[in-house]
Formats: C-alpha cells, sequence, structure tokens
C-alpha cells in the first residue's frame, strides 16, 4: 500500500511557511480573542469534537441498554434522559455546527479568495453564543438532565415533565443564534466579498451548498426560538399558547417546531453533500457532471425543504388534504438529491480515480445516503408511515442520513482538509482502515434497526419483549456494530493528532487538487493570500494531461 | 451599488409621516364601524400600507440594490409560507368526515 | 463583488483589513442588516402564527379581551413610534448631508420618544396586574365561557408586545453610544454605516407595532 499523495510531489520537498495563522500569534488570549475565521474554525473543532464524544457516550449507554431485552442497566427515567441527552447534543451542538462552523468557517473565505469573512467579530461571537449555549445544555444534564426527547413536545414539555426543560430549551435558543450568525456571515460573505473573477458559475459546489444552508439556517432558525420561548413561558408563567389545560393546541407546537427542525435536516446534510462534491472532482481528477444542476439542487432542497414539515405529523390531528400535501412535497424533495447523487455517479466515469482515504468516505456517503434517502421515501408515504411511525425503522432511516451522510461527509472533509488546516500529512493506510472500520461498524449499527422497525419495535423504550428472540438477536448486533463504530471514531482522533505534531509537511497541494484553497500556503497565511488570487477559471478545471 | 447617496428631502420624510399618521387614525375610527368579516381585512390593508410606506420611504428600499429588495421580501415570503401550509392544515379539517380526519 | 485594483487614496479610518474598500463594507454592512431583519421577521412571525391560529379559533373571546386594552393609550404610543421613526429617518438624513449637529439632536429625539413609548406601556402594564389580566394563575375574566381564549389572547398579548418592548430597551442601548459617537464627531457623508443600520433596526420596530396595535387594540 503506497501513499497516493506522493506521486503528486516534485522531487523538491514540501515544506511549510514559516509564519502562518497558527503561529502568527502566542498566548490563550490570541485564540480566545481572534478574528481569524481559521482560528475560529479550530475553536469550533475542538468544542464540537467535545460535543460529539457526549452524545456518544449517550449513544453508547443506549446501545449497551438494548443488548438485553430487560431494562437492567438503566430505569426507564433514566434512560428517556439518555436517548433526549444523545439527540440534543447531537442536533444542536453537533449535527449542526459542524460542517458549517469548522470547514465552512475555514474554507469559505478561501475557497472564494477573500481575506476573512464580512463579519469577523460576528463570527467569533457565533462561538461564544455556541458554547454560551453549550453550557446551558451541560447544565442541564448535570443537575439531572432532560426527558422529553429532542424534540420537546407539549402538553409533556410545558405541563408534566419534572426535569430542566428550560435549561435545556434556552441552551437550544442560544446555540440557534450562533448558527443564525454564522449563516448571516457566510451568505454576505459569498455576496460582497469574492476574489475578482469568481463568479456564481464558477463557485466551488461546496460554496453553492453552504449558501443554501446559510438560508435556511436564517429563515428558519428564528421560528424555533420563538417556539422554544414560548413554551419556557408556557412552563415558566402558564402563558397558554400549547397545552390544552389552558385553551392551547399542542399541534401547534409541532408546526412552529418543525417549521424549522425539517429544513434543519438539510442544515445537517446539504454542507455534506458540498464536501462530497469537492472530494469527488478531487479524486476522479475531473469535473463535477453537471455542475449547474448540482448547484441548483442545492438551492431546490434548501426551498422545497421548507414545505415538506407535515410529514412528521401524519398521526397527528392533521387534516388529510395537509397531509397529502405535505406527502407530495415530500417525495418532490427526493428529486434534487437524487440529481446529486446520479451527478457524482456520473463524475466519477471514466475519471482517474484515486482510492485516497477522503474519497473512501465520499464514496461510502453516496452509499448510505441514497439508502438513507430511499427509505425515507417509504416514510414520507402516508399509509406506509402509520405503521412505520415512532419504529426504529425511522430511527435507522435518520441515522442513514445524519451518520451515514453528514458524519461521513464530515469526516472525509476533515480528512481531505486536514493537510491545509495544520500544513502536515496524516498516515494514510490507517486513515484507510478508519475509513472501513466506521464504515462496517455503521452498517453493523443501524441495517438491523431497519429490521427491527419494520417488525414493529418502538423507539424510545428500554426493555423490548423476551419472547421476540430475533429481536435480541438483531438488536446485539446493532450494539456490536455500535462498538465498532466507536472504535472507527477513536482512530483518526488518534492518528490525526499524532500527524499535527509529528507529521510530515504537506505543502501546499498534497492532492493535486484544484481550487484557491490549494494554492496558498498550508497551513495558510493569516490573511489567507499573499496577493488577492484573480480567477480566470471554472471550478474543478482538472486540465486533460492529468488524466 | 451607491444606494447610499440618495438623499430624501425633509418635506418628503415628513409627508410620509403624515401619511403614516392619517392612516393610523383612519384605522381607528373604521375599527368602530362595525363592518363585520371586514373589519379585519381593512385593518390589515391598512396595516400593510403604512408597513410598506415605512418599508420603502423610511428604510429605503425603494433605492435600495436589487438584492436588498430580494432579501426584504424572502422574510414576508416564508413567513407567508409558515402561515399557508399551518393554515391549510386547520381549515381543512373534518373536510372528508372522518372523525378524527 | 470585490475591486482588487484601488490603489487610489487613502485608507478611510473606518475600513477594515479585510475589505477592499469603504463602499464594499458598507455594502456588506448594508445586507447583514437586512438578513438580521429577515431573521426578525420570522422571529416574530412564529407569534404571529400562534396570533392568526388562535384568533380564529377563538374569535368571541379575542374581542372581547382586546376591549380590556386601552385604545387611546395604543393610539397615543402609535404615533410616538412613527414619530420616532421619522426623527430616526431625519437622523439618517443628517448623516448623509453631514449636518451634526442635527444628527445629534434627531437621535436624542429618537430616544426620548422610544423612552415615552416604553413609559406608557409601564402604565399599560401595571394595569393589566391590577386587573387580575395576566396569564397565569391569577388571571381572571369576567365571562368565564370566554376565560380560556382570554388567557390565550393576553398570552400573545404579552409575549408579542414583551419581545417588542425587549427590541425597543436593547434597541436604546444600542443608541446611546451612537448618540456620544455623533456628537464627537465619528460621522461623516463617507461613513455613516451604524446610523444607517440602526435606522433600519429602528424602522423595523415600528412595522412590529404599526401590525400589532390593530391586531391587538382594534377588534
Amino acid at each position: 500500500m503506497h501513499d497516493v499523495r506522493t506521486l503528486e510531489h516534485d522531487s523538491s520537498a514540501p515544506t511549510t511557511p514559516d509564519v502562518h495563522y497558527l503561529n502568527a500569534t502566542h498566548g490563550a488570549l490570541s485564540w480566545f480573542f481572534t478574528k481569524d475565521h481559521k482560528r475560529i474554525a479550530l475553536l469550533y473543532l475542538y468544542s464540537v469534537s467535545a460535543f460529539f464524544l457526549v452524545g456518544g457516550i449517550f449513544a453508547m449507554l443506549i446501545r449497551l441498554e438494548l443488548a438485553t431485552p430487560q431494562g437492567d442497566l438503566l430505569s426507564a427515567e433514566t434512560y428517556n434522559k439518555v436517548f433526549t441527552a444523545h439527540g440534543v447534543v447531537m442536533v444542536f451542538f453537533f449535527l449542526i455546527p459542524s460542517i458549517p462552523a469548522i470547514l465552512g468557517n475555514f474554507l469559505v473565505p478561501l475557497m472564494i479568495g477573500a481575506k476573512d469573512l464580512a463579519f469577523p467579530r460576528i463570527n467569533l461571537a457565533s462561538w461564544y453564543l455556541y458554547m454560551a449555549g453549550g453550557l446551558f445544555g451541560i447544565a442541564a444534564l448535570v443537575s439531572g438532565g432532560v426527558d422529553t426527547g429532542w424534540t420537546f413536545y407539549t402538553p409533556y414539555s410545558t405541563a408534566a415533565s419534572n426535569t430542566h426543560v428550560v435549561l435545556t430549551a434556552v441552551g437550544a435558543f442560544i446555540a440557534g443564534f450562533s448558527s443564525i450568525f454564522t449563516g448571516l456571515n457566510f451568505i454576505v460573505t459569498i455576496h460582497t466579498m469574492r476574489a475578482p473573477g469568481m463568479t456564481w458559475d464558477r463557485l466551488p459546489l461546496f460554496i453553492w451548498s453552504h449558501y443554501a444552508t446559510s438560508l435556511i439556517m436564517m429563515l428558519g432558525t428564528p421560528v424555533v426560538a420563538v417556539t422554544l420561548m414560548m413554551l419556557v413561558l408556557e412552563r415558566t408563567l402558564k402563558f397558554g399558547f400549547f397545552n390544552p389545560d389552558l385553551g392551547g393546541d399542542p399541534v401547534l407546537f409541532q408546526h412552529l417546531f418543525w417549521f424549522y427542525s425539517h429544513p434543519a435536516v438539510y442544515i445537517m446534510v446539504l454542507p455534506g453533500m458540498g464536501v462530497i462534491s469537492e472530494i469527488i472532482a478531487a479524486f476522479s481528477r475531473k469535473p463535477v457532471f453537471g455542475y449547474k444542476m448540482v448547484a441548483m439542487a442545492s438551492l431546490g432542497i434548501a426551498l422545497i425543504g421548507f414545505l415538506v414539515w407535515g410529514h412528521h405529523m401524519f398521526t397527528t390531528s392533521q387534516s388529510t388534504l395537509a397531509a397529502v400535501t405535505f406527502s407530495f412535497l415530500s417525495f418532490l424533495v427526493a428529486i434534487p438529491s437524487a440529481i446529486k447523487v446520479f451527478n457524482w455517479t456520473a463524475t466519477l466515469y471514466r475519471g482517474s480515480v484515486l482510492l485516497a482515504s477522503p474519497m473512501l468516505y465520499a464514496l461510502g456517503f453516496i452509499g448510505l445516503f441514497t439508502i438513507g434517502g430511499l427509505t425515507g421515501l417509504f416514510l414520507a408515504a402516508i399509509g406506509l408511515d402509520i405503521h412505520m411511525h415512532d419504529t426504529y425503522f425511522v430511527v435507522a432511516h435518520f441515522h442513514y442520513v445524519m451518520v451515514g451522510g453528514t458524519l461521513l461527509a464530515y469526516l472525509g472533509g476533515i480528512h481531505y482538509w486536514w493537510p491545509k488546516i495544520t500544513g502536515k500529512l496524516y498516515s494514510e493506510p490507517w486513515a484507510k482502515t478508519a475509513a472501513v472500520i466506521v464504515f462496517v461498524g455503521f452498517n453493523l449499527t443501524f441495517f438491523p434497526q431497519f429490521v427491527l422497525g419494520y417488525m414493529g419495535m418502538p423507539r424510545r423504550y428500554h426493555a423490548y419483549p423476551t419472547e421476540e428472540l430475533s429481536w435480541q438477536v438483531l438488536n446485539i448486533l446493532s450494539s456490536a456494530g455500535a462498538s465498532i463504530l466507536g472504535m472507527g471514531f477513536i482512530l483518526p482522533v488518534i492518528y490525526l493528532t499524532w500527524s499535527a505534531f509529528r507529521g510530515r509537511p504537506a505543502g501546499p497541494n498534497p492532492w493535486g487538487a484544484f481550487g484557491l484553497e490549494w494554492e496558498t500556503t498550508s497551513p495558510p497565511p493569516t490573511a489567507n493570500f499573499e496577493v488577492t488570487p484573480i480567477v480566470t477559471k471554472p471550478a474543478y478545471y482538472y486540465a486533460p494531461e492529468e488524466h | 451599488m451607491s444606494h447610499q447617496h440618495h438623499i430624501p428631502t425633509k418635506a418628503s420624510l415628513f409627508a410620509v409621516f403624515g401619511a403614516l399618521m392619517v392612516l393610523t387614525v383612519l384605522t381607528v375610527l373604521v375599527s368602530r364601524v362595525n363592518l363585520g368579516y371586514l373589519n379585519l381585512p381593512v385593518a390589515l390593508a391598512v396595516a400593510v400600507t403604512k408597513a410598506l410606506l415605512v418599508i420603502l420611504l423610511f428604510m429605503e428600499v425603494k433605492y435600495s440594490p436589487k438584492l436588498v429588495q430580494v432579501t426584504a421580501a424572502a422574510g414576508f415570503l416564508f413567513f407567508g409560507i409558515m402561515i399557508l401550509y399551518t393554515m391549510t392544515d386547520y381549515l381543512s379539517r373534518n373536510m372528508i368526515g372522518v372523525a378524527g380526519r | 463583488m470585490a475591486n482588487g485594483s484601488h490603489a487610489h487614496a487613502a485608507h478611510h479610518p473606518m475600513l477594515q483589513h479585510h475589505f477592499d474598500t469603504l463602499e464594499q463594507q458598507q455594502n456588506a454592512s448594508l445586507l447583514g442588516m437586512w438578513m438580521f431583519l429577515v431573521t426578525e421577521v420570522l422571529f416574530f412571525g412564529g407569534l404571529f402564527m400562534a396570533y392568526i391560529l388562535y384568533r380564529w379559533l377563538y374569535n368571541a373571546s379575542f374581542h372581547e379581551a382586546s376591549h380590556e386594552l386601552n385604545v387611546w393609550l395604543g393610539l397615543f404610543n402609535t404615533a410616538v413610534l412613527i414619530g420616532s421613526s421619522l426623527t430616526m429617518a431625519l437622523a439618517v438624513r443628517a448623516s448623509k448631508t453631514g449636518e451634526k449637529s442635527q444628527l445629534v439632536l434627531f437621535l436624542i429625539l429618537t430616544l426620548v420618544l422610544g423612552g415615552i413609548f416604553l413609559g406608557v406601556k409601564v402604565v399599560e402594564y401595571a394595569e393589566k396586574f391590577t386587573h387580575h389580566l395576566v396569564p397565569g394563575e391569577h388571571f381572571a375574566f369576567h365571562d368565564a365561557a370566554l376565560k380560556d381564549g382570554a388567557q390565550i389572547y393576553f398570552s400573545l398579548y404579552f409575549a408579542m408586545t414583551g419581545l417588542h418592548a425587549t427590541h425597543m430597551i436593547l434597541g436604546g442601548l444600542v443608541l446611546l453610544p451612537i448618540i456620544v459617537m455623533a456628537q464627537r464627531g465619528w460621522f461623516s457623508p463617507e461613513w455613516y454605516t451604524p446610523i444607517e443600520l440602526f435606522g433600519l433596526y429602528w424602522h423595523f420596530v415600528d412595522i412590529v407595532w404599526i401590525f400589532l396595535f390593530p391586531l391587538l387594540y382594534l377588534m
């Protein structure tokens, strides 16, 4: 197994510049008060990773409990708190900020040839808001937890639950503003800060997908923020909004909540799609097939994503007309998603495909996202959803999109841009090993859950019938897969950290990829480019002789 | 792009203020008359007119770049989507005569 | 679009390092403020959505409950807030023409009018407390059949006007340092971005009230 990256090297060994953004200034304060988008991206990398660890520990507790049919490890109340903590941490503090706040922060200015984001101070403030929201979330956890599920459904959350709903809701509220300001920053930056010649039809698809994501962040997040505010008012001051005892309607809460939280799914997956477009093009040495369609598909997903929220409410009192409308629109959202999958596949066709570690994640993404998307169609069908609603089929479906999609894209992106971020090369054999372990562990964890859900196992229970032997077999497979998956996550932490200290210098462009971010040094200087670049070529301009 | 060079006259700003005050008094007066189902649409029409005056002339959207105009419209468009679909649900309940549907 | 070739003129002291020109910086700030206002529309939008649904469900209660509000105080406050929008627009104009004393005067007037609005709001809120119209355990309504709807009406009343008042208070806190900056002559026809952005925010707050007044007071 040889290192593919060495193939691209000239005889002169790559070097690291003497001064770059990591060592331009020193001391803790130079980090905590930095306005450099690249340093803020690293602050996010550390904090988001910490939350991922917390969320992961709760996931392991869930899988441990379900290894046996009896509720022997956790009481029902504790189990409720554990799956709520897993959901809240993973959704609000990992998935939503992961790719945009880390890779997006680092790359959006680099890719468009800007010196920074438009509002560097607001960017730093976003990180502090994220941390403040996280502190509220952690405070809720250590003071006893929450048991409402991450969806905070009323009236349970406002009238019945005696856990720390308010702390958690305030945490999610504050974290929401962090993502609003990130989205605002990206949109303004992409509109006003592009380098000369970086026209809209030359923007990398990573930028297009972040543009679409930012639109959702700005248009959706305020609605969930005000909804959580109403929830807190109802719970603390007994204002009547959603509680039927006070004359309210709980279904209104669900409408308002999912108006944001369904598009939020696309906040999570669209940036991942941007990462995949970059990786597929770089390791096929070809422009992305149907560039314009892929770019428009991002906007299409963002727009149609706002029109489908009612498919979370097929089993409520929602009217048949609304249900049919939402079902139809949910099917429509599959079209732009499928356009992307087909176009990535077509990009591979007759490309010079290099199976480097980021590419392994990207190929994994295409397969797993397709499964996640297609099973979503099952759930968008009104009749079938009545059977599947709140079963493990739903759990498996969204984990195929969120973990098989977003998380794999996140890992692929981290591996792809790690040499740019740190200026160092990691061990490619270890990276490939980890990618394979993650893929195997993921499928072993979540595929059995499709079967379990189809057989009728409901989600959010700490025990299941002992008579159903096949249920336990499938659950044990799933728990075993989770421990393999866990190892697949620990490995990159080790070899990436090691590479940051001991890795060989990467040079500006270790992958031989095309794009402005590869034209500056690794790590880049604080101002990103020595001189403002002038763009004369379209995105993914891989010259024919490279084939 | 040079939006910031539009300087309104003082008279035009006072005229906008005058129009806003007239509309405010008008909406109070109309609300004293019982128009049945028409009271709400009239009140909303007056409010929308007032909001448009503020947006176009005080906030100078009329003289702003197209991007700002589109942005200003987008917020209301998505607010409209939220109302449209949510109220579709509530208004069409019991439409097919099956309990709970 | 960024303009790479701009060797002309000395850098304006307010030009931040990552922008090429003052115009680019101003365009970015203006667009950013508008994006923020879009999020504000949807932030208030959630409450308006709830208002629409519950007004439809509890029409009679809403009618009855709205009569508990004092239309004349509401009308007075509307006039005050529209007046503050006028002074704000005049302040933006003064900053464009570089008339410093007028700018300071109109900014102070805006702050004073905002203060009057909030003062009246305090009087109105106090009235609701004495009449047991604050939602919660002590809520009482003269018509028991309409109590649930009336309680929701007052929940929305306090949430909407409270959120609106919070925006006014935050606006006032931001306006104070801007007045000091204006007094010290920081602004010029070349650079008055904070005035322009604050103006947009203040007008937005006015627009919210333009809808709240007929929806809450006039039924």
